[in-house]
């Protein structure tokens, strides 16, 4: 695979159908994940991506377990997150779950670290949401150093010591899944991105594209200030919101009242304003392909292109239909408009075998 | 120059609350003007601007003119807040507007507190609500504050010996506290990151980190 990397992400809500006042079983809602991944791939997507919760109304506890199962279904399909809690999960864990994913899944696996917002999953855990950040910066360069050193003596402050440890199963290959650091709005995210070399994932689907251009700008600079290339080498992925019919009017009548009542920004400012402002796009194929060419226009050229679809009760059948369009009408024209000015000095999505071969060489 | 900025909460067109606000103001800048500080006005009114700060509530959405408004308040020296008495408290919007303002947006700011109602017994607002919220906030509250009742409208005496002495009180807060410095909040962040990941590396015991992966 060369060029952009394109998928969808989900957040996994159980949200009521406001046009049926139906709400899908958590069962339903966990079949029907597993059906959009299934399809991803099925219609040449790369990417599948779960977000990670661990309240009601959300169905994604444990990542790894769906990812799983999805992985020994597909055969193509890159298996990632949005994101995996770097501060409540124990980072020998995180170690193990992914490791064991990649060798079941022959390397199509990565992950996007995230520090998560819900409150009170910080003591469910046994952390304070006051230390998040001091906490994901120490969780994560332990996990660093889980991949990649074959024994680990390590001491900090917010987990318990490890002496003579030894993460199995290996990393396959001796090669660390890539990791992306998840932000929606704080700058420190984009500085430990750079820091390390490791990808960006800008959320970007709440927030005007200046404030995407900032974050995305800090990371490419620190990047190139840490030594791991020039600015435009930086690994930049990006957020997205579609909802598409043929006819741009008949998609705006089907999902306002879909969007109304979402949970996130339902009953708060109407779509006109929210799609004005943010780069969620309701309209035909070929407005959603004009919108999302125009993200490089201020992310520079990008590497992950990843689209939400599924949530604020939209039936599975719905969302099928979406990753239709999306495989027919949208991804092979971005696929071709992406490439066109690309200078070939800006690298491909890293995956693992490019991984594995960047070792060898 | 001294930027100055007006937050109006008032709901009514026109609203005694503005009325207050634009007298407060009056006497502010006749005070900085006999100090040789002219000062700069801008007015953010916050009716115009009730359903952006819901929506930006709700949502987190800003919309273009409040973002305009904060960045205003970023930019200032010194504020005038002044709300109706609703309830024995400040007003919702206003409340609201100060709840959806950035972080670290008030901090160190000089603020004089005013409030209107319909009768004097509500003055204590200005020391049980605004007070409170604002020293929350790390702004630095002016001493005097002025409490507006219907009735001081119409005997105008002893309104205005008030407004004079809080005019008075914080041209002085204003002199003394200078132009205010501007707060980064996005370059601050960054920079805590880069210290927390270079102590991280220096201070591990057991073998510093590949950053180069």
């Amino acid at each position: 695979m060369s060029g952009m990397q394109f998928g969808v992400f989900t957040v996994g809500d159980v949200t009521t159908d406001p046009t049926t006042g139906r709400t899908p079983s958590e069962a339903e809602r966990i079949k029907a994940t597993v059906r959009i991944a299934l399809k991803a791939e099925e219609i040449g997507l790369d990417v599948f991506a779960t977000g990670e919760h661990h309240n009601p109304p959300f169905v994604p506890s444990s990542p790894t377990t769906l990812l799983g199962y999805i992985a020994a279904r597909t055969e193509r399909l890159i298996l990632s997150t949005s994101t995996t809690l770097i501060t409540t999960n124990d980072p020998v864990k995180i170690a193990e779950d992914f490791s064991v994913l990649q060798h079941l899944s022959d390397g199509r696996v990565d992950l996007m670290l995230g520090r998560g917002n819900t409150g009170p999953v910080y003591p469910w855990f046994g952390q304070d949401i006051r230390a998040a950040v001091p906490l994901t910066v120490e969780h994560y360069t332990l996990l660093r150093r889980l991949w990649r050193e074959e024994v680990v003596d390590w001491e900090g402050e917010y987990r318990t010591p490890l002496h003579g440890f030894t993460l199995a199963p290996r990393p396959l290959n001796g090669i660390a899944p890539f990791v992306w650091h998840g932000s929606i709005r704080t700058p420190e995210i984009a500085e430990l991105a750079a820091h390390f070399g490791d990808g960006f994932f800008a959320n970007h689907i709440f927030w005007p594209p200046s404030h995407t251009r900032r974050l995305v700008q800090l990371y490419r600079q620190r990047f190139e200030h840490y030594g791991h290339g020039s600015a435009d080498q930086a690994i930049v992925g990006l957020g997205g919101q579609v909802f598409m019919r043929r006819n741009s009017q008949d998609a705006v009548r089907e999902f306002r009242p879909y969007f109304d009542h979402a949970p996130v920004y339902g009953n708060g400012p109407p779509l006109e304003e929210f799609t004005a402002q943010t780069p969620l796009t309701v309209g035909s194929p070929q407005e959603v392909i004009d919108r999302t060419l125009s993200f490089r226009e201020y992310a520079g050229d990008y590497q992950r292109q990843l689209f939400l679809i599924d949530h604020a009760g939209l039936p599975v059948k719905t969302v099928l239909e979406q990753l239709d369009l999306l495989g027919e009408e949208v991804v092979p024209v971005l696929r071709k408009e992406f490439q066109i000015g690309r200078p070939d000095h800006v690298p491909d999505p890293p995956t693992h075998e490019s991984l594995v071969a960047g070792q060898q060489r | 120059m001294t930027a100055l900025v007006v937050v109006s909460g008032g709901i009514r067109e026109s609203s005694s609350t503005r009325l207050l606000a634009d007298q407060i103001e009056a006497a502010v800048r006749v005070e900085l003007a006999r100090a040789n500080s002219p000062a700069a006005t801008s007015v953010i009114e916050l009716r115009p601007l009730g359903r952006a700060v819901m929506d930006a509530m709700l949502s987190g959405l800003v919309s273009t003119d409040l973002a305009a408004a904060f960045q205003l308040l970023a930019e200032a020296d010194g504020l005038i807040a002044v709300t109706p008495a609703f309830n024995a408290s400040f007003s919702g919007l206003f409340k609201s507007f100060f709840d959806v303002l950035p972080e670290e947006a008030l901090s160190g700011m000089p603020v004089l507190i005013a409030a209107t109602g319909g009768t004097e017994r509500h003055s204590l607002v200005l020391e049980h609500a605004l007070r409170p919220m604002f020293s929350y906030l790390h702004a630095v509250v002016s001493p005097t504050g002025v409490y507006a009742a219907t009735t001081d409208f119409g005997s105008q005496a002893g309104l205005t010996d008030r407004i004079s002495k809080a005019a008075s009180d914080f041209s002085r807060l204003l002199q003394a506290c200078g132009p205010r410095k501007r707060r980064d909040v996005f370059a601050e962040e960054v920079g805590e990151m880069t210290r927390l990941l270079a102590s991280t590396e220096q201070g591990n015991a057991y073998g510093p980190s590949d950053p180069a992966g």
